[in-house]
């Protein structure tokens, strides 16, 4: 299945664009869409501790994702 | 009580059926802390006074320079090099002489966090850094302070409201949103990454709203939610925030309940390696008497408009340029403010150099304590 995914901050950055689409596994769960894109993007994993949201909403690890679902990432910014 | 005064200052506010008297005498009533005088809090400060919040403190230790003004729209160019707290109180109180302003001329620490906080009813938080975020989250959780959060990067801003109490309980906080923070080099400031010079003007009108809606009791606030804005696309994203129950502050079993060391918990895993150090003044009389090699880990931009006269060789190009490093001689390395020096000290030292010094305060200490004829910025 295909998912969105929308990076904000420095995680648009490391994937060196605002919105990629994943193709993998149905039900992949939001775990392994981060290892993903740290194999992808090794950069990542210096936003391991990213919390993943989808849609709308927050989720944990464990979620599984569904087709079309859209991924977000929203690295913590720190200026003012 | 409003005074006649207050009557036809907020007129326009007081007209509207949600805010009406009750809000006005409210606001009139609170008092707001406000962390930072930059940014976002010069349209915070700005909001807050012309709505006749009753008192309002400002935290700032920082002086204005030249390349605040792209954004910090309290300030005039004349001000350069002066204090940003008592500027902005000058102006502020121009704008409203009815509010009592408290000005504190130095860092929120973990010191000082808890008395600044107690004494007001909502922290507004336009600091920064991560560090100042995590501490302020947590001393506003202990305390059971609402706290305003905004912060901006580039094009983009966040906004939400935290520990907002209904019925006996706080809404969720930063450490729900953010656990932990990634390594410092994730998380660029404005003066490391850019920032747009409206967004500060966008993020923080918001959080001035959110303020008010709050001390006027009136509304909805982001309170459970994160607001993001990007205004490069002008997209927008409103995302649902729960409570998590590992968070280390508010969680079923907290392991942090009090103050602790945010910058070194900041800095996360890396063990900050004893830096050798000299001043400005050390470093103009070696230059008087002998040979230093300067190293400027600043941009090009940055060396156009002052200089040491040292060998520029940005940060992000140290390593790929060792090879202009000498190793048999002392190397004092410089940039602004002494940070990214110290960052191209740490490169370096993996690269097998151990005869480097970091010029403390950089070439922005220079300026002030040595050359105050050099160009700041």
């Amino acid at each position: 299945m295909k998912i969105a995914i929308t990076a904000f901050g420095i995680a648009k950055d490391i994937l060196q664009q605002k919105q990629i689409e994943l193709n993998c596994d149905d039900g992949a769960s939001v775990s392994e869409i981060r290892s993903r894109l740290i194999q992808d993007f090794p950069d990542f994993d210096k936003l391991a501790s990213l919390r993943f949201a989808v849609n709308t909403e927050y989720v944990g690890d464990d979620y599984q994702l569904n087709a079309n679902d859209e991924v977000v990432l929203i690295p913590p910014v720190s200026g003012g | 009580m409003l005074s006649k005064e207050d009557y036809q200052r907020y007129n326009r506010q007081i007209i509207i059926p949600e805010f009406g008297e009750a809000g006005q005498e409210r606001l009139k009533a609170s008092s707001v802390l406000v962390i930072g005088a930059g940014g976002l809090g010069s349209p915070i400060l700005q909001y807050l006074t012309a709505a006749g919040v009753g008192n309002i403190t400002i935290v700032e230790f920082d002086e204005i320079s030249l390349s605040n003004l792209q954004r910090q729209i309290l300030f005039s160019s004349n001000q350069v090099g002066e204090s940003k707290a008592r500027k902005s109180a000058e102006r502020l109180r121009g704008l409203n002489p009815t509010v009592n302003f408290t000005l504190v001329e130095e860092a929120i620490t973990s010191q000082n966090a808890m008395e600044l906080i107690e004494g007001v009813d909502l922290v507004v938080d336009g600091s920064d850094n991560l560090a100042t975020r995590y501490l302020v989250n947590d001393a506003c959780y202990f305390l059971k302070k609402p706290l305003i959060y905004g912060a901006i990067f580039r094009f983009e801003g966040q906004v939400s409201v935290f520990n907002l109490e209904t019925e006996g309980e706080l809404s969720p906080n930063y450490r729900d949103l953010f656990p932990s923070p990634p390594p410092p080099e994730m998380v660029p400031s404005c003066s490391e990454g850019g920032v747009l010079g409206v967004l500060p003007g966008i993020i923080g009108s918001m959080m001035a709203n959110e303020a008010i809606k709050i001390l006027a009791n009136m509304g909805t606030t982001l309170s459970g939610k994160l607001f993001v804005f990007d205004a490069l696309d002008f997209s927008t994203y409103s995302l649902k925030v729960a409570k998590n129950s590992d968070n280390p502050i508010s969680g079923d079993k907290p392991s942090i309940t009090a103050l602790i060391d945010y910058e070194a918990f900041c800095m996360g895993d890396i063990q900050p390696k004893k830096l050798n150090e000299i001043t400005v003044q050390e470093l103009a009389t070696r230059l008087s008497q002998e040979e230093v090699f300067l190293l400027d880990v600043r941009e090009d931009y940055e060396y156009e408009i002052a200089d040491l006269g040292g060998v520029l060789i940005p940060l992000h190009k140290v390593v790929n340029r060792v090879s202009e490093i000498p190793k048999e001689m002392e190397v004092v390395v410089m940039c602004k403010t002494g940070g990214r020096s110290s960052k191209a000290i740490e490169l370096l030292q993996e690269q097998g150099f151990d005869n480097l010094v970091n010029l403390i305060g950089g070439i922005s200490a220079w300026q002030k304590q040595i050359d105050p004829s050099m160009n700041a910025y």
